[in-house]
């Protein structure tokens, strides 16, 4: 029964998710908004399970002196910190002005902001090492990299500013933005289509069980 | 005679002043009044006579029915053009009449919107289903100035009606997708009996999921950790369901390797089903003393709060291994490049085609869209899902198919085949 009953709720809410898109009378109609309601209900409550699961985590290794703890503390001590004085704020503890607030703008942002700038630095190394030219297609790719670059700019079209309009850098990088690379990441998307309707029929149909916990 | 002559006088200063009254109290307003329509717009005062000049055709042929393929409450109404809705004519907007039918008795028109000039078309969408309606379409002309209407010349059509809303039982603008789901479903069913029943199926070579038992390998000899991190998104996606799906074979290597796995998540929900997987496939092969509660964790929701947690942790411990499986956005490449830099194996999967490039940079093997939901099956090798796999690909080639086919008859402008795959949201 522990398997049956959630395959059995699987399968049913599955089945009715596809007929909701073909039905429009109620209460299908209706059926998508009510199962985000429930899901997002659902995941409120859930995140006590993380909150708690990170705290036991992080205490145990204080505790027992793991290596790294001193991350564990900083976890805990961040984790109370904003949890506390959000309670304390009540009802309007993101109104501006705030501590809440004041910690959201100044700490949380900043940290958020700095990590995600980290991106332009990895990018580049990333292009750095994508763009070797070990064989063939990683030619084409570097070649083709090169080109859609300089013809973003300025600097592309004014290189070859001598060549008839269609022929120079910015027409070239739009070809290939809208036709080698539009026509592959296409492909790409019709298999991601089909699989996720074969990945999706094979829940519903329970031949698919391993996200449940396991085999047969 | 002075005294005759100031009676004369003062006689006629009397009648003058009389005039000079007469003509205040009763020229003058009259004048006023004359010269202030003089300076007015020919347009504030309007005649019926006038009026009736300006008032535009009635449109012509007004038909109501139920809207089709909706959830019922809309009922649209069509019409003919008034004969003056021509560019500077007469007709300048339509006003659209309605009546509604309560126990029996028809109450009043009244307006429930105006569309403009040219239109032939209006969506009633609070009609109440299965009550009665009637419609009126009314052309419009009109003057106004800093939206106040100063006049207005109007003419009704015939009513039409009555006519109901109801709801349908089928989206008729949706029979493409169904013939397409029947057909991908039909070929799925067929190939996972034909699994059943013992036929063998080709099924090519995955090189990033042929690297997963070597990359297992390698952590074990290595003695390091594995890392799995199942995307930052929620249970609601297919993409985590499939990184988690895939967690679980991963986990029974990881069990008979006896080499430590550890997964972080994102999301609470991945939490509770990731536990349970990673210790169902531990008890699976037998090893269920070796799963620790700890080896998946909970680290947090925010998006770079949760790439931070990850890049320390692999700085810190420099795992053999890590797996990227499941739906990821810019984090993407912050994780893969600082795997890279410790000089992990790493093996990533993903359908989101923005962060492939990224993931195909930086990581050592990369299962591209359809490869990532064709995991499972291909490391479980089970028959069924194997078959659900050569399902998937019969659908590929029917799409194929209908491409050569659709742009060769486009090229030559015979039918209009795309027409067949237009998907209404």
């Amino acid at each position: 029964m522990r398997r049956e009953i959630p395959l059995l709720i699987t399968g049913i809410v599955g089945i009715v998710f596809v007929l909701q898109y073909f039905i429009p009378h109620f209460p299908f109609n209706r059926m998508n908004a009510w199962f985000s309601d429930w899901f997002s209900i659902v995941a409120a409550f859930a995140i006590w399970l993380g909150a708690l699961n990170l705290m036991k985590i992080s205490f145990q290794k204080v505790f027992r002196r793991k290596s790294d703890w001193g991350y564990a503390v900083v976890i805990i001590m961040s984790f109370l910190l904003m949890a506390v004085v959000g309670f304390a704020e009540g009802k309007g503890f993101r109104d501006q002005g705030t501590a809440f607030d004041w910690l959201f703008q100044f700490v949380y942002t900043p940290l958020s902001a700095t990590m995600f700038a980290i991106l332009a630095f990895f990018v580049a190394s990333a292009s750095y090492r994508a763009f070797r030219a070990r064989n063939f297609e990683a030619t084409l790719l570097l070649l083709a990299a090169f080109l859609v670059m300089l013809g973003r700019v300025p600097t592309g079209d004014v290189l070859t500013g001598f060549m008839p309009e269609g022929m120079r850098l910015s027409a070239v990088a739009s070809w290939i933005m809208n036709f080698p690379q539009t026509a592959g990441q296409r492909a790409i998307m019709i298999g991601i289509a089909l699989g996720l309707v074969s990945t999706s029929l094979r829940i519903i149909l329970g031949i698919e069980r391993s996200h449940l916990g396991g085999g047969d | 005679m002075n005294h005759n002559c100031r009676t004369t006088k003062q006689t006629f200063l009397r009648r003058d002043f009389l005039l000079l009254a007469f003509l205040i109290i009763v020229i003058a307003p009259t004048l006023a009044a004359q010269q202030a329509s003089d300076t007015m717009p020919a347009d504030t005062v309007v005649a019926d006579s006038i009026l009736v000049a300006r008032t535009p055709a009635p449109p012509i042929s007004v038909t109501v029915q139920d809207l089709p393929n909706d959830a019922g409450g809309s009922i649209k109404v069509n019409w003919g053009l008034s004969p003056d809705d021509v560019a500077g004519g007469k007709a300048r907007k339509y006003r659209i009449l309605r009546a509604e039918t309560i126990d029996g008795q028809r109450q009043e028109f009244t307006e429930i919107g105006d569309v403009t000039s040219g239109a032939t078309e209006f969506i009633d969408g609070n009609a109440t289903s299965d009550v009665e309606f009637y419609y009126k379409v009314m052309a419009v002309n009109f003057l106004s100035e800093d939206n106040e209407t100063i006049w207005e010349a109007t003419s009704k059509s015939d009513e039409a009606g009555p006519v109901k809303s109801s709801a349908q039982w089928f989206d008729w603008r949706r029979i493409n997708v169904f013939v397409g789901v029947i057909v991908l479903c039909g070929f799925i069913l067929y190939y996972i009996n034909q699994a059943k029943a013992g036929k063998k199926l080709f099924i090519r070579k995955i090189a990033g999921l042929e690297a997963v038992d070597e990359a297992v390998g390698r952590a074990t000899e290595m003695g390091k950790k594995i890392f799995y991190i199942p995307g930052t998104q929620d249970m609601d996606n297919v993409q985590t369901i499939a990184g988690v799906t895939i967690l679980g074979r991963v986990a029974e290597m990881a069990a008979q390797y006896e080499t430590w796995l550890e997964v972080p998540v994102s999301r609470s929900l991945v939490l509770v089903t990731a536990k349970e997987v990673v210790k169902e496939a531990y008890t699976k092969v037998g090893r269920p003393d070796a799963y620790q509660e700890d080896q998946v964790h909970y680290l947090t929701d925010d998006q770079f709060g949760y790439a931070a947690g990850i890049d320390g942790m692999v700085v810190r411990e420099k795992p053999a291994t890590i797996f990227y499986m499941g739906a990821f956005y810019a984090e993407a490449l912050i994780l893969a490049e600082t795997g890279n830099s410790i000089g992990a194996i790493q093996i990533a999967g993903t359908a989101m085609p923005s962060q492939l490039p990224f993931f195909v940079a930086s990581c050592d093997y990369t299962l591209i869209g359809e490869e990532l939901f064709a995991a499972s099956a291909y490391l479980s090798r089970e028959p069924k899902l194997l078959g659900s796999l050569k399902g998937q690909d019969m659908g590929k080639a029917v799409i194929l198919i209908a491409i050569v086919v659709g742009v060769l008859l486009e090229t030559f402008g015979i039918w209009k085949l795309s027409n067949l795959f237009t998907v209404i949201d």
